[in-house]
């Protein structure tokens, strides 16, 4: 496809990285269920091992059918490549293992997803590297937290569970003032939302089991490189980054900066990373997000109409007390959403109900569309009542230090009729209404 | 490797081994806003059977020293110069687009120090259109782009360059807005179409060379299109080798690439 102009993001979503397959003419994308991969000789196999040529050895390191999705996600990223993983955990941990070990340092935005948090806060703490919290909208917050050992700055683009909108500009250029790189999770967002890499960042990884597979099927994530960091510059001004701008014993002394200008992050991540964690994702898992992928602009679309439809209609009950959706001009990021997120902040977002405990729960039971369950950017609509699941050991005090209140409800909004989630939600909460003083 | 050339820091990329200048040498020239790394799957071919690789990162690009050279002619002078940096004798040049223009003009001006000349993604003359040469000038970061999607003949290229998983477009996109960020206050890509634009000794050059010539065409080039090479190979009565794909045909087709080199290296 030639011209002037990459393709544009609906084409890329459908043609990139997958072309006909040459030996069946399929198409589809073929699943290629294969741990291996046959060496035309001796020589094709050294030459393939000692990376002359690229190709496929083994489906734990790279596999055609995960190659199709990781240049896909790539393309609509703008990046210069990507690695498919087990699950978005799988990729935050990937992305840190390549650029740190014992004695490093990250700071993280404090508004996460639990997962991610407690992989910083406690689990990474135990293999030595060391994480600094800052509210996502402190600047200066930010900028104080970097020390010497630091080694990456992180954050997501709508933050957990309030929707904080991090100002990836503002915080990218904190970073690459010291070096450093800004990974983010983009999960809640997809580049059909954002592309964080417009905006300066350097790293983003997705949970694929939400919206780019988008269908609640399987579990997996993706890592991708903007190709923009200058590992070297970074390695020859404070010492940072040996890891890809020196020689690395474990394979050869290469000089992953020297094998790859601009591609150096994504081979010590899948040489290193995926060959010896060893969290790569399967190819049949690849094949579902794929699926879910080339649907991404549409069923964005429809989260994103769907979900203005819900928010107005909840802005308007009185046993609503308050809508944390940062397209209202009440949401602390409403003017950096309007700046950084102007095709919408999402299908996912929390409103507190009035009452108690019970009343949340009394509602959340009424609810018949909506399914109670932990997942969001599904096509089917979900809900959960955190003070009674996820933070059910909390008591009230415990859960206002986190941003939740007894009524806090969680929507992540799907592709149903928008009038049949409405009266779905409609009639829940007359049902809450009605549990009060139970 | 870091080699010193008139005064100034050169690297050269060697494959993943020592260099040893007994060996038979390949040097590979890189194109316009470009460095060594468009080379490195080949050059670890050849340097692990039985080649010295020089992949070079010209002046003013990549980690080479600045500033970079006016034009074709004192890129083709600066080359012997480093050849005696680096112990080397005689090599065969390898160059892509830009590249091929220098090894070109090297090869003319010192035919004793030159084996065989390989030329990928040439036309002689290779002129720039006044729109993307203005365009260059005014809007690098578009011109970049037109470039970028002018030279990939598709969205889908196999196996994937340096490794699966890598997405073209964006790498190489991403490579030419570093090389053009290396060299603050200039346009390193303005300046580079500029040399490829005004070099007018192709054809001449070409009959004063003393070596066997290829020139490898991708078949689904809309940089230097097939048909512009035709003037080059009747005045160097080249070999030609087509591989499928675009200009970037180093990244999109590495293994018919390599084949080629095999062939016209032999």
């Amino acid at each position: 496809m030639p011209g002037a102009s990459d393709p544009g993001f609906d084409t890329l979503a459908l043609h990139a990285g997958a072309a006909p397959d040459p030996a069946t003419g399929a198409r589809a994308v073929p699943i290629h269920l294969s741990t291996s991969f046959v060496f035309e000789n001796s020589e094709h196999a050294a030459s393939l091992f000692n990376m002359e040529r690229s190709g496929h050895v083994y489906s734990r390191i790279s596999n055609p059918t995960n190659a199709v999705l990781e240049e896909r996600v790539a393309a609509l990223e703008g990046g210069a490549g990507a690695i498919a993983t087990a699950s978005g955990q799988a990729a935050l941990h990937l992305a840190i293992a390549t650029l740190a070990g014992a004695g490093s340092h990250i700071v993280s935005s404090s508004a996460l997803y639990g997962g991610s948090h407690n992989l910083l806060h406690y689990t990474l703490a135990r293999f030595g590297i060391e994480t600094t919290f800052v509210k996502p909208g402190d600047i200066a917050g930010w900028r104080a937290a970097i020390r010497p050992n630091t080694k990456l700055l992180f954050g997501e683009t709508l933050g957990n569970p309030g929707l904080d909108v991090l100002d990836i500009p503002t915080v990218a250029a904190i970073a690459h003032e010291q070096h450093l790189p800004l990974l983010v999770d983009s999960t809640f967002t997809t580049p059909w939302l954002m592309k964080p890499f417009d905006h300066g960042a350097d790293l983003v990884f997705h949970s694929a089991t939400k919206f780019l597979s988008g269908h609640g099927t399987v579990i997996g994530g993706v890592l991708v490189d903007s190709g923009a960091f200058d590992w070297d510059a970074a390695h020859a001004s404070s010492g940072r980054f040996a890891e890809l701008a020196a020689p690395y014993d474990g394979f050869h002394g290469m000089v992953f900066s020297e094998e790859s200008t601009v591609g150096a992050f994504l081979l010590r991540a899948r040489r290193e990373g995926l060959r010896d964690f060893g969290g790569c994702m399967s190819p049949h898992t690849a094949w579902l997000i794929l699926q879910g992928v080339e649907t991404l602009p549409l069923r964005m679309a429809r989260h994103i109409e769907n979900t203005r439809r819900v928010v107005e209609f909840l802005a308007g009950q009185p046993m609503v007390e308050s809508i944390g959706y940062p397209e209202l001009d009440t949401h602390p990021s409403h003017a950096l959403a309007k700046r950084l997120l102007p095709r919408g902040c999402g299908s996912v977002f929390s409103f507190n109900l009035r009452g108690s405990r019970e009343q949340g729960k009394a509602f959340i039971e009424a609810l018949k569309i909506f399914s109670h369950l932990a997942n969001v950017g599904d096509c089917r609509s979900l809900v959960i009542h955190p003070a009674s699941t996820t933070h059910f050991r909390m008591d009230d005090v415990a859960l206002a230090q986190a941003g939740i209140t007894p009524g806090t409800i969680r929507l992540s909004i799907g592709l149903e009729e928008a009038d049949d989630l409405i009266d779905d939600l409609k009639r829940a909460l007359k049902v809450a209404e009605k549990a009060a003083g139970r | 490797m870091e080699l010193t050339v008139d005064g100034r820091t050169a690297y050269a990329y060697t494959g993943g081994k020592s260099f040893d200048a007994a060996l038979p040498c390949v040097v590979f020239i890189h194109g316009a806003l470009n460095d060594h790394s468009v080379w490195t799957l080949l050059a670890r071919w050849f340097a692990h059977h039985g080649h010295a690789v020089l992949a070079l990162d010209l002046p003013g690009h990549g980690r080479s020293d600045g500033p970079p050279l006016a034009d074709v002619e004192a890129l083709a002078d600066w080359l012997p110069a480093l050849l005696d940096a680096a112990g080397v004798r005689k090599a065969a040049l390898v160059g892509h687009s830009m590249g091929s223009l220098i090894a070109l003009e090297a090869a003319a001006r010192a035919p004793q120090r030159v084996e065989r000349l390989v030329m990928l993604g040439t036309a002689v003359p290779m002129k720039v259109s006044d729109a993307l040469m203005q365009t260059s000038l005014t809007q690098p970061l578009k011109a970049i782009d037109m470039v970028n999607a002018f030279s990939h003949a598709g969205t889908a290229s196999k196996p994937s360059y340096p490794g699966p998983g890598s997405w073209l477009h964006g790498a190489d996109r991403a490579l030419m807005r570093r090389i053009q960020s290396g060299q603050p206050g200039l346009n390193l890509f303005h300046h580079d179409f500029g040399v490829c634009d005004r070099y007018a000794g192709g054809l001449a050059a070409a009959g004063k060379l003393r070596c066997p010539a290829s020139v490898v065409i991708g078949s689904r080039d809309q940089m230097t299109s097939p048909k512009q090479t035709t003037a080059i190979v009747d005045a160097l009565n080249a070999r030609v080798l087509s591989v499928d794909a675009g200009h970037s045909m180093m990244s999109e087709a590495p293994d018919a690439v390599l084949a080629a080199l095999r062939s016209a290296l032999a």
